[in-house]
């Protein structure tokens, strides 16, 4: 292709898309290229989607989006071996006119959001790989070489929203290649149910969903997380451990997940499915710390590629959209006043995340990752002496009651000691300040 | 605890591939002995792509990848493979993600 873009998006994810659909429908000609037969084809997530960021790119999304349930209860379990322990919150405020949360399918999503795309007037080409970026003598990014004869193209700016794997990214020296210790792996299966088994099995109306989200014994000493998310026909279930964990402990996903999968308190909630897909994605986990540069001449980087995720409340998909949009807004602006697309005037890029949610919560968590990795006594020690205590007052078995305190007590002071125990609270308490 | 057993190759056995037919995406660099970063590919591959030969050395069919990028990521600092994308519109196609 001769002409020049006014902008490239490499990835039809969730950034890539909301970056490709803010510029293009500001009038600039924007190429986008994917890698998969259609967008959402290489893309894996629960998959949550947070209403409030894609409500700031396309207002109605609502009419005609591919929506599975508007969430209204959130239960929160940390799992010991046969039991769990753990809290609910239900809300009726959930039911509302524009609800803040739905369960998605990822693949299908995107096909909706490519639509959108190329509606509001992008040039979206699929199966096609970005293979590494074109620099001009003065090192600045002027476009990208792809795995299609004749495939170079060029562009004022080229925005990397190449997902977590950052491939070109790293292999053109703008960032690192991802640490073992900086990324979970997760494996994800798709259980198929008649929409009224999944009500009355997790206690829902008809557009409503439940989201499930578990810690503890599941992950067998490594750090990680597990969930089930209801879809309309569907439960999506997966569980996720640091790749440094899997290798450490060399214990097989699938494994993993199957283990999971027959937890005496998932077990029932699967009942009858039928597994239609089986699925494995890498999450940033690094937090604040793996985020890289993330504007340079004639580049900027958003999403995943960026690693921004926000592990303690497993935000990724508002991140990535959020930050497309900011990316394509800072484009906007620089074209309109003339200016080049060079570090100078992109860092307005890097400002405007900084005053988001995006910047402020990663940096709210940094310290959490590192806390986390050196305590993994918070996944296995933790859910069991809960689930004891917990099964030691709910038994009644002609013992006292101050006798059971005692025994739980002593439980968690000869497990942890009150050392441990205060450095315990210490530790999580500046995690998350 | 009971016993589980699972077979990767049947939870792939639903997804859709579009395989490019003699161009593997993945390629192991010849060895006599693998490095401890290339074995443990046999064990946390989540598509079991990678296996042990009869003499000890570890080779991968990756027709069942699912382009996660683990392997690449724990073999980085070995070289012990080389990686890329499948050709464009290749490989996994997620039906549901």
């Amino acid at each position: 292709m001769s002409e020049t873009f006014d902008a490239i998006v490499i990835g039809a994810g969730p950034s890539g898309n909301a970056c490709a659909y803010v510029m293009a429908k500001a009038g600039l000609n924007v190429l986008q290229i994917e890698r998969g037969e259609y967008s959402g084809s290489k893309n894996v997530q629960g998959a949550i989607l947070y209403a409030d960021a894609l409500e700031r790119i396309i207002p109605d999304f609502r009419e005609d989006a591919p929506l599975e349930r508007h969430i209204v209860e959130q239960r929160m379990w940390i799992l010991d071996d046969k039991a769990h322990v753990g809290g609910h919150y239900r809300s009726d405020a959930f039911n509302e006119e524009r609800p803040n949360r739905y369960t998605i399918i990822r693949a299908q999503f995107d096909k909706w959001f490519s639509r959108k795309v190329r509606e509001a007037g992008a040039l979206v080409v699929c199966e096609t790989t970005v293979t590494e970026l074109i620099k001009d003598g003065k090192g600045k990014v002027i476009g990208v070489r792809t795995d299609r004869e004749d495939g170079d193209v060029y562009a004022d700016v080229v925005v990397m929203a190449d997902g977590v794997n950052a491939l070109v990214a790293s292999r053109s020296g703008i960032k690192k290649e991802v640490t073992p210790d900086a990324v979970a792996l997760a494996v994800k299966e798709m259980h198929f149910l008649p929409q009224d088994v999944i009500e009355s099995r997790f206690n829902i109306g008809e557009e409503e969903g439940v989201v499930i989200e578990v810690a503890g014994s599941v992950t067998v000493g490594m750090v990680g997380t597990a969930f089930l998310y209801t879809n309309k026909e569907s439960i999506a279930v997966g569980i996720g451990c640091l790749v440094s964990d899997f290798t450490e402990a060399q214990v097989r996903p699938a494994f993993l997940l199957e283990k999971f999968k027959n937890h005496p308190s998932i077990k029932p909630l699967l009942a009858g499915s039928e597994v239609k897909e089986y699925a494995a994605h890498l999450i940033p986990e690094g937090g604040l710390n793996a985020v890289p540069q993330l504007f340079g001449d004639g580049w900027m980087i958003v999403g995943d590629a960026a690693q921004f995720v926000n592990a303690v409340h497993r935000e990724g998909s508002n991140m990535a959209m959020t930050s497309g949009r900011l990316a394509a807004e800072t484009v906007i602006a620089a074209k309109k006043a003339g200016k080049p697309m060079v570090s100078s005037v992109l860092v307005a890029y890097k400002k405007a995340l900084e005053d988001s949610f995006v910047l402020k919560d990663l940096h709210k968590y940094r310290r959490l990752p590192k806390v986390l990795h050196n305590n993994k006594h918070f996944f296995t020690d933790y859910p069991r002496l809960l689930s004891q205590a917990a099964e030691t007052m709910l038994r009644v078995d002609g013992e006292d009651k101050r006798s059971k305190e005692k025994k739980i007590t002593k439980a968690f002071r000869s497990t942890r000691r009150l050392g441990g125990l205060l450095g315990d609270v210490f530790n999580l308490a500046r995690a998350f300040r | 605890m009971q016993e589980i057993h699972i077979k990767v190759e049947e939870k792939l056995y639903q997804n859709r591939y579009m395989v490019d037919e003699g161009r593997p995406h993945i390629s192991v660099k010849p060895h006599t002995q693998p490095t401890e970063a290339l074995a443990s590919l046999v064990k946390i591959c989540p598509a079991g792509c990678y296996s042990r030969t009869e003499t000890g050395q570890v080779e991968i069919a990756p027709d069942g990848c699912l382009e996660c990028g683990t392997c690449r990521i724990v073999c980085a600092a070995t070289g012990d493979i080389e990686w890329n994308y499948p050709r464009g519109g290749y490989g996994i196609l997620f039906k549901f993600g």
